[in-house]
Parts: structure tokens; sequence; C-alpha cells
């Protein structure tokens, strides 16, 4: 299981939970799965081009886009962060 | 060629070089709308680069004039960026010194910025995006409420009140004969809010929209998605008419046109608003032949440009 932190925007889709149990064999994988437990998290974060722009996936301290993007493999007790690419309001 | 009238300006200081920013007509991006006039306002022209050196030069000079700024009092605040700048910008011209909290996800190139002019800077989680910038603040005044002066430009009237005096009277000025619609971006709320009061009090109706982003998570940096915020203080939904819902995508698109099309290299949240206006525009233009809309370019893109490739890791 990798641990995902969830960003306070997104919390109303994990119950308020700020951090999130998923599986999977790459972030694709670990995205379904989070769908599964979390409907909606998936179209908050993919668009049908893949990572949407202004969201950036880490792996440890690494951008998934400086990786293999959705393809990058996950050993599963890896920390996974989504964070919003902007701060969000002046 | 110039006007026996008009001679270029000569300033005291780097504050009174704040406001009296060029409306420019964008005719590309609403051709659609042949019928309908849309102005860009150029607020990237003020000294620190964005409409922030409104509200931060108006809430620096009042505090300085009642006394709670000034003696080696430390100015700090909560800003994802542009605020952050001008308070940095206009604390050197004074004297001042500037501490600011932001998350550590803002631009590297603001963060930089803001450093040049000796400002020390703080992070919060960017998790947490900007409340938890302002939740942060909030913690370290309380602690040494004395050292600190905290304009806080969400709750501080004047933020409201330079768009009141500025923004809304320059627009009048400009296209006060001829506006029918405004549309501005809503972060702190102060450009919408401030700038609509004086709006409505002209003497011809003029409509006022805001721009939030659809979603709560987004990609438009300055603008709040206001249902999912904490809601500023000085908010007021009475001062305006309506709100229109932007995509990041279709900001961002935008911003990229704004460029191509208008020589007008914007940020995303000025792709955001200028979207909404010729949006807008394209339903003056079906439902009324005609009409004059006014929006907000808060600042330039190359404020946001991305880490390049070779910067693979974030400074956070």
């Amino acid at each position: 299981m990798a641990t995902v932190r969830i960003p306070t925007p997104l919390r109303t889709l994990t119950g308020g939970k700020d951090e999130i149990e998923a599986s999977g064999a790459t972030i694709a994988e670990l995205i379904e799965n989070m769908e599964s437990k979390h409907p909606g998290l998936r179209d908050r974060l993919l668009d049908e081009k893949g990572v949407r722009r202004f969201i950036n996936i880490f792996v440890g301290d690494e951008d998934i886009r400086f990786l293999e993007g959705l393809k990058t493999e996950l050993k599963g007790n890896e920390q996974i962060t989504i964070v919003p690419a902007i701060a969000g309001g002046v | 060629m110039r006007s026996s009238l008009v001679r270029s300006r000569r300033l005291g200081s780097v504050l009174e070089a704040v406001g009296n920013t060029p409306l420019v007509r964008l005719e590309r991006v609403a051709r659609e709308a042949p019928s309908v006039e849309v102005y860009a306002k150029l607020e990237f022209c003020n000294p620190g680069g964005s409409v922030k050196d409104r509200a931060a030069s108006r809430m620096i000079t009042k505090a300085l004039e009642e006394g709670k700024l000034g003696g080696g009092k430390i100015l700090i605040d909560s800003t994802s960026g542009n605020t952050g700048v001008a308070y940095s910008l206009f604390g050197a011209a004074l004297g001042i010194p500037v501490r600011l909290v932001m998350p550590s996800n803002v631009s590297k190139a603001r963060k930089d910025i803001a450093r040049a002019f000796g400002t020390e800077i703080i992070f919060s989680d960017p998790l947490e995006g900007s409340d938890g910038a302002i939740r942060l603040v909030r913690e370290i005044v309380a602690k040494d409420p004395d050292i600190y002066y905290y304009p806080d430009q969400y709750s501080n009237p004047n933020n409201p009140l330079a768009h009141y005096h500025g923004t809304g009277v320059e627009i009048l000025d400009a296209v006060g004969d001829r506006i029918t619609d405004f549309v501005a971006g809503l972060g702190t709320t102060g450009t919408i809010v401030g700038t609509s009061r004086r709006l409505k009090e002209h003497h011809r109706p003029i409509r006022c929209h805001s721009v939030e982003p659809d979603q709560p998570l987004h990609g438009l940096e300055g603008l709040k998605h206001l249902e999912s915020s904490l809601v500023p203080e000085i908010h007021d939904r009475q001062a305006y008419d309506e709100t229109l819902r932007v995509s990041t995508e279709d900001g961002w698109d935008m911003a990229d046109r704004l460029a191509r099309e208008e020589a007008l290299h914007v940020g995303h949240s000025s792709g955001a608003s200028v979207f909404a206006a010729v949006e807008l525009a394209k339903k003056l233009h079906r439902e009324q032949g005609g009409g004059c809309i006014v929006t907000i370019v808060c600042d330039r893109g190359d404020r946001y440009f991305a880490p390049m490739k070779w910067e693979k890791r974030y400074l956070w």
C-alpha cells in the first residue's frame, strides 16, 4: 500500500482525510484504485490527455512528469503527494 | 506626437507611479463579437508589475498615516505572490522591513522577485494553499503582536478602497460614456468589490461580473473558488451582479491566445478574466447587438514560467 497525501480542495471526496492508502503497480493503477474508494478523484486529476496540466503528482520528491508519467512503477510503500500547481487565491 | 496639454510624468517616489494604467482594445480574441468593444486594463503597467500595487500602496500609506507602521515595525502578510512583490517594492521604497508567508508551491519567479527587494519569506504547507498561509500568518502575529504590522489584505477596507478611488474612476474616465459591463477575477475580492461599487454610482447602468474557477482544485493562480475557501471579510456579494465560472483549461488557453494574437503575455488569472469577458461579448453581440466590456489584466505571464526541465527539483 502506498500512502497518498491529499490537498485540501480534494478532501471533500475523501471524507475529510488528508491521507489515504491505495495500491497499484503504476500511478495509473493507483489512481484507478483511489477512484474505486473515493469516486470523483480520477476526473479531478486526469483529463483525456493524462494528468491535468495544473496537477503535480510526486512519488517521494520526484514529479512523475520527470519519471515515467502515469506509467511510473510503484513498489508499494511509497509516499505519493498530489500538489496543485498553484497556491490558489492571492 | 505629444499634445501640448500633456507632459511626461515626473515623480517623487515609485509609489506615485501606481495607477493610471491604459485600456487596450482586444480585437482579435473577440472577433466573434464584432459589435461589442472589449478592453483590457493593463495592470502589469504598475511599478510592481501587477494590480496588487494598488491595494498594497494604499494599505501601507494609510497605516503610516495612522501610526500603525513605522519605527522599525515589520510588515507581515500572507500572499501567494503579487501582493508580496508590491509590499516588498514599497517596503524598500519606504524603508519598511517586510516578511511574507506563502505556500511553498508559489512560482519561483515570484519568490525571487520578493527576495530581491530584501524581503524574508516564510513557507506554509503547499497542500493547504493560500488558506494555510493565512492561518500561519495569524499564528505568527498572535505570538509577537508588538513587532508586526499585519495589513491583512483579505480584511483591510483600504484594499477595495484602492479600486474604488483608483481603478473604477480611471475606467469611467476612459470609457464612462459607453461601458456596459465590467469583468474581474475574484481573489481577495478587492478589485471586483471596490471597482464595482464605484461603477454602480455612475449615471449609466453598468453590470459587474466576477470570475471564479469552476472547481475547488484549479490552476488559475490568484483566483479563489469562494464556495470552498475562507471567504474574505472585504467580500460583498451585493457589490456585483453575477459570477462567471471558468475552467483552468479555458483560462490557460486564452492566456496563450492573448500572447500570440494580441501581443499581451499575461498570467493565467488574466486569461480566465478575458475568456469570461469574450464569452460575455459573444452573448451581448447575439442578444443586444452591441456593448462595451472592460476587464482586468492582473499581471504578466513571465511570473508563471514553469521550472525548466533541468530544474528538476522544486525548491521546497
